[in-house]
């Protein structure tokens, strides 16, 4: 290891990635376990010159931060899951009015207030919608502190490219662990033209942000243009790890704290002499759909883990029609730990 | 190398700092380390507990499942980790709160040290985290005695710097209780 690393835990590296990326505007409502990313932005964000704002409300915040967004600067909100779920119907018509936004959701376990364990039981909200209409979050899944850094700033960078909102969907254990951070600041932010951005019109034709279309045929258009936003995105921005595939007879997958787990039992599978591999969807939306169905054309098993009772491994199936899936569900109370995933493994690997 | 501690007892007992302080000594050492705090609605008096992973290699799982050794603080945490450690694994057990006779496993390295009672005898009982942790690394070698001890200026903020030097005090008196314990 090399340069200068800290001790981060994982929610401060989501404040300082934020922070690296250029955004100077939060809004948010705290709550477990996320409070640090608040905590942290509250001290910094002042110091740079940037707004740090406490709502009365997660659906307040929400719409505060539609509208300083709207404006084009670089804004964020974070909470996890019952606040995330506050804050759908603001998401909704961010998504609808195209307004680049990072929100993260360091989610805990539900349903209801659930408790505050970590869980991945909010894969379908945040892959699948979430709001009402037809709308698509671009949601990424980090597994590391380093990772959590990394991808907020490529969350900021996503977000206006495709004038999208980017979800981070990390869970209480990312969030709260530490390890060693390298902070690469990045020396050039990239942004993207800003010829949307409500910045007064003087001297300009006037530009309209909304979600509400009436006229006859507009709102059809409107959803076509957003569907291709979301095809350019499956083309273009698929991200995932894959660790021993080449020659695996059983393939593992897994997204954030789950795959973290899961590396450890495929370390020791292979320690075994099973010829077991690890595949990590990066991004959930797009999810790495192409790359599976490569898989799939092999004769190779799939072993999809989850801290949930089953929700991604409906993509995977989809992914790979055809073949087998196995799935192993851990819903929130204890982390699975290694050994337990290892003993899974066991049972199904092939011969 | 790699190499896996789970940390338990009650809130307060200053768990989680040497949990940190075992992190940050790793990092000092150019090593690979995880810091996984069990987070629940945890407060003084309630049960504490983290699992830290030091490793030559990057590291899987953060959460362990048969780590290679458990510092105990207190009866409650004894009961509920003895069992997972791993064979010919360690046990560094604060005897002035959970009493010898009460753990079952034979095929492991105990390390029975009195933290409370030899804190007290320094004057302050709330070194005996410093003590176990000191044990811990003089029996374990997971990191050298001076990277722990550089440690502290990261977890002990300025206006507690004063404090330092007893702690210092206390981890070299827990590794002596290593070399004079029986395992």
């Amino acid at each position: 290891m090399t340069e200068k690393q800290d001790l981060v835990k994982g929610n401060e590296a989501v404040a300082m990635g934020a922070l690296d990326a250029g955004c100077r505007h939060y809004f948010g409502y705290p709550i477990t376990p996320q409070s640090d990313i608040p905590e942290y932005l509250s001290y910094h964000l002042p110091k740079l010159g940037g707004e740090f704002v406490q709502a009365e409300s997660e659906v307040a915040a929400i719409n505060m931060l539609l509208g300083a967004a709207a404006t084009g600067v670089r804004a964020m909100t974070s909470s996890s899951s019952p606040g995330i779920s506050l804050m759908q119907e603001g998401l909704s018509y961010i998504a609808g009015s195209e307004i680049p936004i990072v929100i993260i959701n360091m989610s805990r376990s539900g349903p209801g207030l659930g408790g505050i364990a970590p869980s991945q039981g909010d894969y379908f909200q945040a892959v699948k919608g979430g709001g009402h209409g037809d709308y698509h979050l671009l949601v990424l899944a980090p597994n590391s502190v380093q990772e959590l850094y990394d991808l907020t700033i490529l969350a900021f960078e996503l977000a206006e490219k495709y004038r999208n909102p980017v979800m981070i969907l990390g869970d209480a254990m990312i969030g709260q662990m530490k390890e060693p951070l390298l902070r690469r600041t990045p020396e050039k932010i990239v942004e993207y033209p800003k010829d949307w951005a409500l910045t007064g019109a003087k001297g300009r034709p006037q530009r309209v942000l909304k979600s509400l279309y009436l006229k006859d045929g507009e709102l059809t258009a409107h959803n076509w243009k957003l569907h291709q936003k979301y095809e350019a995105m499956k083309k273009d921005e698929i991200r995932y790890e894959e660790v021993f595939v080449e020659d695996a007879e059983l393939i593992l997958v897994a997204f954030g704290s789950a795959a973290r787990i899961s590396r450890t039992s495929v370390m020791m599978a292979r320690e075994q002499g099973m010829k077991v591999g690890l595949f990590r969807p990066i991004t959930l939306f797009p999810f790495p759909e192409p790359r599976l169905a490569d898989f799939a054309k092999k004769d190779v098993g799939f072993f999809v883990v989850e801290l949930n009772t089953g929700q991604m491994v409906e993509d995977v199936k989809i992914a790979t029609a055809g073949r087998s899936v196995d799935f192993f569900g851990k819903p929130p109370g204890a982390l699975p730990t290694p050994e337990e995933i290892f003993e899974k493994i066991r049972e199904i690997y092939p011969g | 190398m790699i190499q896996s501690v789970i940390m338990a007892g009650f809130g307060g007992q200053g768990i989680l700092l040497i949990g940190n302080m075992l992190a940050y000594a790793a990092l000092g050492e150019g090593k690979h380390v995880t810091y996984m705090p069990a987070y629940g609605v945890e407060m003084r008096g309630g049960t504490a507990n983290c699992t830290v992973v030091v490793s030559d290699e990057p590291i899987g799982s953060p959460i362990v499942g048969k780590p290679d050794a458990v510092i105990v603080m207190n009866l409650p945490s004894l009961k509920k980790f003895e069992s997972w450690i791993k064979p010919e694994g360690k046990l560094f057990l604060n005897t002035s709160l959970a009493p010898a006779d009460e753990r079952t496993r034979e095929d492991i390295a105990f390390y029975p040290i009195p933290a409370n009672d030899l804190a007290s005898q320094m004057g302050n009982a709330r070194l005996a985290n410093m003590i176990l942790i000191g044990a811990y690394v003089k029996a374990t070698g997971i990191v050298s005695q001076d990277a722990l001890i550089d440690s502290l200026s990261k977890v002990i903020s300025e206006r507690n710097a004063r404090f330092i030097p007893q702690n210092i005090e206390a981890i070299k008196l827990g590794a002596d209780q290593v070399e004079t314990a029986n395992p």
